[in-house]
């Protein structure tokens, strides 16, 4: 059994008033530990409601969520502590930060579960330098930092807490492509380093291809798949017709291998495309000397 | 529980009572008010529930709107009434105990008093129900502009009023997911003391003040940006204009008012 898994999940908004509306419907999923998973999906396809459920933030209206084998709402005391093992980092994250310096904020989720000094500041500097925050940064007031050096305190104000499971909704939502390719990064060299299980919801395709192994993909209030990101994009005819696109780079090889050409491997990412055509042509050029 | 506040809430609909000019539902109401405070016996009030009744039914807003108008105010009329149950002390005495006297006075006084407070939020409400926001600060700032004569800023008021009340939802959201995302990182706003869980607010309310006054700074900009420079000189795409059943409510108001006169007269409390 997975750490995430989900019985029969059902969201409704609203129920009894005229505003009443499905926002997940029936979701079973199993992620298994460890496993870092792209959560793709149109804008309204109840991704964000399903992540606030895996937390215990909303309480399903009907079926049952299990984080580490443990049902959520089973036992309310608890809650608290399964809460703990689950570190959501919402939309615009930066909107949350409050304290006087950027060190006080980070330590707030860990102090809010009970460690004591020594350990908050053994945390707080290893997220620091996970998201490349540098050490005078910590004296700082969080308000007097850039857009993409906020969000980055904000995902360590989370990441500090060392969940077992990180959800990150739209973490590179209205970033420049610079911030955007940074704050991917730090959550790849964090999956790679921790281990820990990472869930990445966005609704790009691009974003997700590059960094996730597997890829869930909701659309219209259920999962339409969840599968490793080959076959998903193997799909690419019907992520088309519900408003999902593959990645450029990813359209393009395809169409080559349409028109005959032999690659090994399925691409996903520019810089990988750049260095298997620069093969190709190296291939070609020694081909044609002989 | 921040959904379930009903002030300023707004009830589209076509009936009589929407359609009349805000400024005239104003004075309306203003006249309503009036009436509930020369109104000193329950034939008097009568006159008054006789008149809500009728706008109520004239504006097809549920009855049971009414109810929910009241129910914030509940503690207010029971603090009343019990103030009024014990301190005043006219006409015959029904119950003596230690200290405690409660007289026929108080107790007329206290149902008296009940029943014009409900009225009058009841009244009120009325108004907002069937006026949406935007026409009321509108017919406001029409109401208050002879006295930009005195240099009293009429425009800038009503812009004010029309912009804090458009932000309320959006804060309000807003609130809701900064308390989200405290509550993941493990905030605590439920348990522990009165001081414990007023220190628990500190980390949604520095945020929520952050982010209203970088909407405020985002808004002028955008106003700015078209050339928004006050009131000066400025036209609107809906004109209020006076129509006959204007006057007609208007002329039933004063009728209603000279009524609680003469009840008055001849049915003193």
């Amino acid at each position: 059994m997975g750490i995430i898994r989900t019985e029969d999940l059902t969201y409704i908004y609203g129920e009894g008033t005229p505003f009443r509306k499905v926002a997940i419907d029936n979701i079973n999923i199993d992620i298994d530990e460890g496993e870092i998973v792209g959560v793709i999906g149109h804008t309204g396809s109840g991704k964000s409601t399903l992540m606030q459920h895996l937390n215990g933030l909303l309480k399903p209206t009907s079926g049952k969520v299990f984080i580490d084998g443990e049902e959520l709402f089973a036992d309310k005391s608890r809650l608290k502590e399964i809460r703990f093992k689950v570190g959501l980092v919402f939309q615009y994250p930066e909107y949350q930060l409050f304290e006087e310096t950027v060190y006080k904020d980070i330590a707030f989720g860990p102090k809010n579960m009970g460690l004591d000094e020594a350990e908050v500041d053994r945390r707080i500097r290893e997220t620091a330098r996970l998201v490349g925050l540098r050490e005078e940064l910590l004296a700082k007031s969080p308000f007097e930092l850039s857009g993409g050096q906020k969000r980055r305190v904000a995902i360590a104000g989370v990441m500090a807490m060392e969940p077992k499971v990180l959800i990150l909704d739209e973490p590179t939502a209205g970033l420049d492509p610079r911030g955007r390719d940074r704050i991917l990064g730090l959550i790849k060299e964090y999956h790679a380093e921790k281990g820990t299980t990472v869930l990445l919801v966005s609704h790009s395709m691009e974003d997700v291809a590059r960094t996730v192994s597997k890829i869930l993909v909701m659309s219209d209030a259920k999962v339409f798949m969840y599968a490793d990101r080959s076959s998903v994009f193997a799909r690419a005819d019907e992520l088309t017709s519900m408003g999902l696109t593959v990645p450029q780079v990813t359209r393009v090889f395809d169409r080559l291998r349409a028109m005959g050409i032999e690659f090994d491997d399925e691409v996903f990412s520019v810089d990988y495309a750049k260095d298997l055509v620069l093969r190709l042509l190296e291939k070609k050029r020694r081909h044609t000397v002989d | 529980m921040i959904k379930d506040i009903t002030i300023g809430q707004f009830f589209p609909g076509k009936s009589v009572i929407h359609r009349l000019d805000p400024r005239i539902k104003l004075l309306l109401t203003v006249m309503y008010i009036v009436m509930l405070f020369m109104a000193d016996s329950f034939a008097g009030l009568g006159a008054g529930i006789l008149f809500l009744l009728i706008s109520f039914l004239l504006s097809g807003i549920p009855m049971k709107m009414m109810a929910k108008s009241i129910k914030p105010i509940v503690p207010i009329i029971i603090f009343t009434g019990i103030l009024n149950l014990f301190f005043i002390s006219s006409g015959d005495v029904l119950l003596e105990w230690k200290f405690i006297k409660i007289t026929s006075g108080g107790v007329t006084t206290m149902v008296f008093m009940a029943v014009r407070i409900v009225l009058l939020i009841c009244g009120t409400s009325l108004l907002t129900y069937t006026t949406s926001p935007i026409t009321l600060t509108d017919a406001i700032e029409r109401i208050l502009s002879p006295l930009k004569v005195i240099k009293f800023p009429a425009h800038e008021i009503a812009m004010m009023m029309t912009i804090a009340l458009r932000f309320i939802p959006t804060l309000i959201e807003e609130t809701d997911k900064i308390m989200s995302a405290q509550k993941a990182r493990g905030a605590d706003m439920e348990t522990g003391s009165l001081i414990k869980r007023a220190k628990a607010l500190i980390p949604i309310l520095i945020p929520l003040f952050v982010s209203a006054f970088r909407r405020a700074e985002e808004l002028a900009l955008a106003m700015e940006c078209r050339c928004y420079r006050g009131g000066e000189g400025r036209t609107r795409l809906k004109q209020l204009r006076t129509a006959p059943r204007d006057y007609f409510a208007v002329a039933i108001g004063v009728a209603f008012i000279a009524a609680v006169i003469v009840l008055n007269r001849f049915s003193p409390i």
